[in-house]
């Protein structure tokens, strides 16, 4: 039904980390490959072999630039972006069918794949960008916080989380219940100052970002100087090939 | 967002039919019988044509158009389906309304309110239509006092105008809404003026710093995918100011050219025929660009510095 729950006993939701997120597309990949057999229909693409391969993606990395504010310096941010499960969500409230939906029990936003008219104006209604439609399915698509792996008793416990969570090899992907403020996920949201996407929207996502770290090092440090070579056979053995490969 | 042609046809067909329907209802109500029973049947039958052709216009872009009735369910809470809801209660009214007028099935007492209640009806239907587009806080554009008036009054001045189009073919007598029809022409150029010039005004405080959480130094690196995906496909169509511009003049110059024929059809009926679809091509005009012009929130994601 898409009248929100007045209150949902769990928040669940991720914490993703963006100062150890390398961008390497994980679990992107891993949320593609779980989603298009598990719950609702096959995420399939579009033209996958021609000039215009497009399709259905649950969560998707970005990467920003950021400069520094003396402008002397930039890094790169790996941004990771998928449903943020939001507690007042536009996308759920707008639908007509009733097809989109949170759950009181959870808070988990979810779609049902028999009921969705293809619509689309809940896409039009999240901020995020986190709703695709299938073309294929004629429904839309968006994470489901893996309700079909956190719940599923033939898991072991260990087992019971998110693909995307599983997949990350940097561990910058938490989930947990961030309406239990004594949460392994809330504590983290606590002391790394977790924040909100565009909070001034109204939509209160629960999933949160960490932001990246101040830097350790910096550029005016510069390249350290190579040691100066020994004179050995060795070195000269070592500077010989250097020119030869490098080509001068 | 994207222009859907669909949606254009859909919100302006139906626009006019329920416009055409809001005043046939008003004007027999408070006139009566009408000296000729083409011009009821003829106007009846287009107005639910036109309203006819909207909804299925809009039913067959829908994914699964098989499981539209889905859609009149979540009247609670969302516009989308108040609107079905409305348009589906129109529709009884209308036909009853259609069949006392006409003196099909000779009721003269329930003319005026049935004329009435189908006025009111269509005019509710069309609010809502106005209304799925103005709740949606993520495009500023739409989120706008002025966006329900204006649709409200584009219905109007392009029933009213259909109006005059069809009572001066058949009866050759412009008819008790040539004053409604001037007036709600020149009602919707003062709107979309304001409109214009609200949108123009409104900040474009999102940042994608905003957005990221990354602060004011941030610009896109690295898109998250192959070829444009679904929402830059539908969310991340914004025309260029230049041609924006260029469109609101053209709108202007046609609201003009109608309001001038309009006025020349006191003295030769049959212009008004032109002046209905010079009204018909603004309104084209005026919801492309009400696309064209939405600028959605999330383009912040993808590149774009502010919305
Ligand atoms: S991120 Fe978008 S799709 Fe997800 S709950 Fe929030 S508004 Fe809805
Ligand atoms: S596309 Fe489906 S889930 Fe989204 S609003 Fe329409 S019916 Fe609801
Ligand atoms: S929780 Fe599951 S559906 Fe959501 S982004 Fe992660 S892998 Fe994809």
């Amino acid at each position: 039904m898409t009248a929100l729950p007045q209150t949902t006993s769990k928040k669940l939701g991720l914490v993703i980390d963006l100062d150890t997120c390398v961008g390497c597309q994980a679990c992107a990949t891993s949320c593609k490959e779980w989603n298009t057999q598990g719950y609702s229909a096959p995420l399939a693409d579009e033209d996958t072999r021609g000039a215009d391969p497009h399709g259905p993606w649950l969560n998707r990395i970005h990467g920003y630039e950021v400069e520094d504010t003396n402008g002397k310096d930039s890094r790169v941010v790996h941004f990771p972006r998928s449903c943020l499960h939001c507690e007042t969500p536009a996308c759920v409230t707008v639908c007509p069918t009733g097809a989109s939906y949170k759950r009181a029990e959870d808070g988990i936003v979810l779609i049902n794949p028999d009921t969705c008219i293809g619509c689309k104006l809940c896409s039009w209604a999240c901020p995020y960008g986190a709703r695709e439609y299938d073309v294929q399915e004629g429904v839309m698509k968006k994470c489901t916080l893996c309700v079909d792996r956190i719940y599923n008793e033939n898991f072991e416990p260990e087992d019971r989380q998110p693909a995307c969570v599983k997949a990350c090899p940097t561990g910058a992907r938490h989930f947990g219940d961030l309406g239990d403020e004594n949460s392994a996920v809330s504590q983290l949201v606590k002391e790394r100052g977790g924040f909100d996407l565009l909070p001034e929207m109204g939509y209160k996502p629960t999933n949160k970002y960490l932001p990246p770290r101040a830097k350790r090092d910096t550029p005016q440090a510069g390249i350290e100087a190579l040691p100066k070579g020994d004179g050995s056979a060795m070195d000269r053995l070592f500077k010989l090939a250097d020119r030869l490969l490098s080509g001068n | 967002m994207n222009p859907a042609y669909s949606v254009i046809f859909f919100t302006t067909a139906s626009g006019a039919g329920y416009g055409l329907l809001a005043l046939l209802g008003l004007t027999a109500s408070s006139v009566g019988q009408s000296p000729s029973l083409a011009f009821v049947l003829v106007s009846m039958v287009l107005a639910l044509a036109l309203i006819t052709a909207g909804l299925l216009s809009s039913t067959f872009h829908l994914g699964h158009p098989e499981r539209a009735w889905r859609a009149l369910s979540q009247w609670k809470t969302s516009w989308l389906s108040r609107e079905g809801v409305a348009a589906i209660v129109t529709y009884p009214f209308a036909l009853a309304f259609g069949l006392a007028w006409s003196g099909l099935y000779p009721a003269p007492d329930a003319i005026a309110p049935l004329g009435v209640i189908t006025a009111l009806l269509s005019l509710i239907t069309v609010f809502t239509t106005g209304k799925i587009y103005a709740t949606l806080k993520t495009i500023r554009a739409w989120h706008q006092p002025l966006t329900v008036p204006v649709y409200l009054f584009f219905a109007l001045a392009s029933g009213s105008a259909l109006h005059l189009a069809l009572s001066a073919f058949f009866t050759r007598d412009p008819g008790p809404v040539a004053p409604v029809a001037l007036l709600s022409l020149g009602t919707l150029a003062v709107l979309k003026f304001l409109y214009w010039r609200a949108i123009d005004q409104a900040p474009r405080d999102r940042t994608m710093g905003d957005a990221t959480g990354l602060g004011d130094h941030v610009r896109q690196w690295e898109v998250p995918h192959t070829t444009k995906n679904f929402v830059q496909r539908e969310m991340g169509f914004v025309v260029a100011r230049r041609h924006g511009k260029r469109l609101r003049g053209l709108f202007y110059i046609l609201l003009l050219v109608a309001v001038l024929l309009e006025l020349l059809a006191i003295t030769i009926p049959l212009v008004s025929i032109i002046a209905f679809f010079i009204v018909f091509i603004s309104a084209w005009v005026e919801r492309w660009l009400f696309f064209a012009q939405g600028e959605h929130v999330v383009t912040l994601f993808y590149g774009n510095a502010q919305a």
